[in-house]
Formats: C-alpha cells, structure tokens, sequence
C-alpha cells in the first residue's frame, strides 16, 4: 500500500475514491441510528415501546431524557475508532 | 459568614483565577490569538469546548425549562448533544484537514468567491450576537441573585469582565481559562444535585436518582406526575405539546450546534485529522457529564418546590404566609423576590399561598369550593431554578457560592468564546480578507480588539431586553446558524457540484427567510411589541420561531443545489480541494493567508 502516499495529496486515484465512499457508507449507518434513537424513540416511536418501563415512566421517555446522549457519545467514539482505522486501511492517514 | 460574603469569596476566587491564567497566557501573535498554536490536546480541547459551548442557556435556563415543562423540552437535551453526532461525522475532520482558522475563511475558499466570505461574516455576527444576548441575560440573573444588585447593573460588572480576559487571553487565553471554568462549572452543577439525589432517593448518582424511588417506596416520576396533576399542571412525563414543531425544534438545535462558529473553530486548534475525530468525542463526554444530570436537576427541583408549597400533600391545605416568612427553610423565597424574578401574593387573604394551575377545568371547581381566588404563586421565572435550587434544598452556604462561580463561568466562558469568534471574522475576515489586506499584525489585533469591544456593548444592551429566557434566546442563535452556516459546510464537503453563485444564494435565502421569520414572532431586532405573531399561534402551522432554523437549512440546502445546477460547475481546481479535504493525508499545520 506504500505507493499511495507517493501520489501528490490533491489527485483523487481509485483508492482514495473508494475510501471516500467507505466514508460516506460509515456515517450513513451512524446517522440513522443517531435519527432512529432521538426522532424515533425519543419522539416519534415513544408509543410503541411505551410498554418497557423503567423506573416509573417508560422507555422513550428515558431516551428522550438520557438515552440519545449516551448512543450519540457511543456513535462519535464508535466513528472515530472506525475511521481512523479506515485511514490505515487505505493509506491515507497522516505522517 | 452570612451567604453574601460567602458567594463574593466563591465568584471573587473564580474569577481571580480566570484572569490569572489569561494573563500568564497572553497571546503574542496572531497565529497564537487565534489558534494557540495548534498544540492543544484532545482531551484538554474537549474540556475546553465543552465549557466553550455550554453556557447559561445549558447550566442556568435548560433544568428550568424542563423542570416546568417536562418531557416537552427533552428536545434541548436531544438537540444540543445531537449536534455534535454532525459535528464529529460530517464537518470536523475536514475542515481541520482544510487547515485555516476561521469558518468564513473556508467559505470563502472553497466557494472561491469574497462575496460567499462576506456572507458567512455576516451569518457568523447575527448568530453569534444573538447568542451573546442569551448569555447576558444569563449572567444578569446570576449578578442580580449573588451580588444583590439589580439586572442591569449586573450586566455591567460580566461585561467587563469578559471583555477583559478575553481581549487580552485570545484563544490560548481562553483555552485554559475555559478549562478552569469547565472544572468549576461541573463540581457547581453535579455537587447540589448529588446531595439533592441523595435527600430525594438515596441514590448519589443524579443520573440514576431521576429514575430512582423516593423515600415512600414509590418511583420519584410516579410522585412527580401525581402531584403536580392533583395541582391541575400536565403530567411531567407526558407529551402535549406538539410532535412536529418538537421534532423540528430538537433538529434546529442539533443543525445549529453544528454550525456555531466558535465551536467549529476549536477543531481547527488540534494537531491532527484524527484528533479532530477524537476531539468531538471528548467535548460530548464532558457535555454529556452535564446533560445526564440536568433532567435530574429539573424534575427534583419540580418536586422539592411543589411540596414546599403543599408540605401536607396536595389536597390538604397550602403553605402558610407566616411559615414562608418565619420558617429558615422557605428564606429562598424572599431572597429571590428581591430580584423581582419571584412573586407571590395572598390573593384570597387566607394567610396560605395556593400554587396550582387556574387555568384548569377541574381546579377552578376545587378552588371555588375552598375560597381561592387564582394562583398565589404569581411568577417564577425558569432562569431562576438551577441558582435558586440549592437554597430550595436547603444545601450548607458554600454549594450555594459555589453555583453561583459555576453559573457565571458557564455564562462567561461561553461569551468569550463567542467575542472571539466575533473578532476573528472581523478583523480577519472583514478587515484583512476584504477592507485592508495589508494590515499589520498589530493592526489585524487591534481591529480584533475592537469588535470585541463593539459587540459586547451590543449585546449588553439587548440583554437588558431579552427575547425569552436565556435557553430561548440560544436556541433562536441555534436556528440562525442551522440556517445558514452549516448547510454551506456541508455541500462544501460533500458536493463537488455546489458552486459560488449556489452557495451564496442559499446561504442569502437560509438566513434571510429565518431572521425575517424570528422578528416576526419576537420583534423587529428584539424590540418588544414590535412582533406581528406570537409563538403560541406561529405564522406557518405550529412552527415557533425558535424551531425555524431546520425550515431555514432546508431552503438554504435546496437554493444551493438548484441554483449550482442551473450555472457553471466549479473550476477544477476548486473540485481538487474538495478530493483534498476529504482524505486525511497531507494535513500540515494551519497556515494564515
């Protein structure tokens, strides 16, 4: 994989493309769960798993209150660990 | 030591401590004013961003909100720790890997146009300023409590205090600083709630005590949903509201976090791509320390302040007037009635204050059959909850000084950061990109200097006048930055397609359409009365101005691609910098221009 770093940083080979869009499937993956667990069972979804409870409310209510925050914490360590590996992978990571 | 010495000893000590750091930080060099050199680590930058980015709106207002509202403003928890999930995905690493130092700076280069530069100042100073008024508000509220002086002149005493650190810190200044503040602010918010959590549940961890059961055996928000329906309010842990406008407000705030300048600024000051990465990740760790123990705060303070007012149950009889004005435990009332921010008044001359919902069917009944004649509590402005809570709780003197230093590092902190974003866009962007390219370096920090100056005199003055309580006017500066700065962020990442002519004309129609739609709900420049509509009955369906800015990203979003499609694609190199900025490799150090 050593050849890559010989290309100039601002031409875009077949590798990098591919990397790109790795990138791009990684953080669609990240962004519905981000949606799913805030919009959806924070707000919109709060119905349905109204029948979990937890300590005297039920469960959208708690990831409305607490839950998002801890899956959004999870999801940024989750990207950078990913991505950052992704650099590695494909070469592409800094000196 | 009476509670005044004590909170001046606790504010005073804070406060020497802040300017003390600036001043053995004073930065020298541009590059250093701006950025501290790139040497900052991630960790500490997280620190820093986090008391950066969490002000009065987060630490004074939000618990407040919650607390009388409910479930309804979990949308400020959601919204403003969601943005960060953008933050880290889609903006962070590359704008580092764009290395400059200020957001219109990227703006200006990658839509290769001044004109697209100048826009994005002009978004950077309307966001930032609207901002900076929500924090005065705050601090105007803690100066009014702490050092018993009025609003205004508490506004006076922060404002002078900010402008000096932070004109003479600049950015290395403000990093340590801030992460002194952050310390300070989070030992202020988490000690009060522990000891509350512990009186309430037992449990230590506030976090956990919300969902925790109270003394009685039964969960503290079954007793909480009881109590205050007996008194005729909604149930806490009910929705009412409504779901569109929350879900639109909860993505204002999330858009919005992700396109504030002064927090995308603190990305450019890490080392490297992959600290970028990491960096947005910390700063949600220490925010997050915050946000799980706010809902906490807000439903115990809901519960102490009702059973104050009820100390028998909710259907035996109220609080005596004699009690609230002998009895040490109610001595909070009366010190925040000083302020003018609480009121209560015997309406029916019973000697007892009923605090209930007379706005409700079923208590109109109960009230006319025991002789009430309204609501006795007559204002409890939410700004108060969290500085007011631990006199609630009656907490030993020096948690009370201590929330009073962490609501006045969360305010100011959050101010300088703000002033320094501000100053950067004006003498970097504006005077050195576009009036006097050949500015010195002197110059470029004296013009620096001086916008600090100006928009601190700016924002103390309609803070004096505020459009809604702290978190509401944040969350209005939110929506002004969803609107316009971070769609333009984006495309110019994630399209090569977007050009000049698309980006200014969706940044222009984003920000325009949602200023013009605040006024309209809060007055014309904020000025009272001069409003058309009211957020109770918005101009466009059910949405208020404050959920606006995710309508206003989505016009700026659909301007910018419709108008690129139909002009000129973007010359090749600018598409080269675009392919440059997505791949890590080859990020050097930030370079002035």
């Amino acid at each position: 994989m050593s050849d890559h770093t010989t290309h100039p940083p601002t031409t875009m080979t077949k590798d990098d493309k591919a990397y790109w869009s790795a990138n791009v499937r990684i953080i669609t993956i990240c962004l519905v769960i981000w949606a799913t667990v805030s919009f959806g069972f924070g707000i919109i979804l709060r119905p349905l798993i109204s029948w979990i409870g937890v300590g005297g409310t039920d469960l959208g209510f708690w990831f409305a209150q607490q839950g998002s925050i801890l899956v959004f914490l999870a999801l940024i360590f989750f990207y950078a660990w990913r991505m950052n590996r992704l650099d590695r992978q494909y070469g592409v990571e800094e000196e | 030591m009476d509670q005044f010495t004590l909170n001046l000893i606790f504010v005073g000590a804070s406060f020497a401590l802040y300017i003390g750091i600036a001043i053995w930080a004073r930065a020298g060099s541009t590059s250093e004013f701006y950025a501290a050199g790139r040497g900052v680590h991630p960790v500490t930058n997280g620190m820093a961003t986090a008391a950066d980015w969490m002000s009065a709106a987060s630490f004074i207002s939000m618990a407040g909100l919650i607390a009388f509202t409910g479930y309804d403003n979990s949308t400020y928890l959601m919204g403003w720790t969601g943005g960060y999930v953008l933050l880290a995905l889609l903006l962070a690493p590359y704008l580092r890997k764009f290395g400059k130092f200020t957001v219109p700076e990227f703006i200006g280069d990658r839509f290769y146009s001044p004109t697209a530069r100048l826009v994005a100042v002009i978004s950077l100073l309307v966001a930032s300023l609207t901002y900076v008024i929500g924090q005065m508000t705050g601090v105007g509220v803690a100066f009014g409590r702490f050092l018993e002086v009025d609003n205004t002149t508490g506004l006076l005493i922060g404002a002078v205090v900010v402008f000096a650190y932070a004109v003479f810190g600049g950015m290395k200044g403000v990093t340590y600083t801030q992460v002194a503040q952050y310390c300070v602010l989070i030992a202020a918010y988490t000690i009060p709630a522990v000891f509350i959590s512990l009186q309430l549940t037992g449990n230590p961890i506030p976090a956990f005590g919300l969902f925790a059961e109270t003394g009685s055996g039964e969960p503290l928000l079954q007793t909480l949903d009881q109590i205050v329906t007996d008194l005729g309010f909604k149930a806490y842990t009910e929705h009412h509201g409504d779901t569109f406008n929350m879900l639109l407000f909860t993505l204002s705030l999330m858009i919005g976090t992700a396109g504030l300048p002064h927090v995308i600024m603190r990305f450019f000051t890490v080392p490297k791509v992959s600290d970028a990465r990491w960096s947005a990740g910390w700063t949600l760790v220490f925010i997050a320390l915050l946000y799980l123990t706010a809902p906490a705060v807000g439903a115990m303070a809901r519960l102490n302040i009702t059973q104050q007012f009820w100390p028998q149950g909710t259907n035996a009889e109220a609080v005596s007037v004699e009690t609230i004005e002998s009895d040490p435990a109610y001595d909070w009332m009366a010190t925040w009635q000083q302020t003018g921010l609480l009121g209560w008044e015997d309406k029916n001359g019973d000697g007892r204050i009923q605090y209930y919902n007379d706005a409700a069917p079923e208590m109109q009944e109960r009230a006319a059959a025991a002789g009430w004649e309204g609501n006795e509590l007559v204002n409890f402005n939410n700004d108060i909850l969290v500085l007011a809570n631990p006199e609630i709780a009656n907490l030993p003197g020096w948690v009370i000084g201590l929330v009073a230093a962490g609501g006045l590092a969360a305010a100011l902190s959050t101010a300088a950061g703000l002033l320094l974003a501000i100053s950067s866009a004006v003498s970097h962007d504006l005077v050195k990109g576009r009036i006097a390219p050949n500015i010195s370096e002197k110059g470029e920090l004296l013009s620096a200097r001086i916008a600090m100056a100006a928009a601190i005199a700016v924002a103390t003055y309609l803070g004096i006048n505020p459009p809604g309580f702290a978190a509401q006017t944040v969350a209005l500066a939110f929506g002004l930055a969803a609107a316009s700065i971070f769609p333009a962020l984006m495309m110019g990442i994630f399209s090569k397609r977007v050009n000049n002519t698309g980006a200014v004309a969706g940044m222009l129609v984003g920000l325009g359409v949602t200023v013009v739609y605040i006024f309209l709900h809060k007055g014309w420049f904020f000025v009272p009365g001069t409003n058309s509509f009211d957020d109770s009955d918005p101009l466009l369906f059910t949405v208020k101005s404050t959920s606006f800015g995710a309508v206003g990203a989505v016009l700026n979003f659909a301007t910018a691609i419709l108008v690129s499609r139909a002009t000129q694609e973007p010359p090749q190199e600018i598409q080269e910098l675009v392919e440059s900025v997505r791949i890590p490799r080859g990020a050097g150090a930030a370079t002035a221009h």
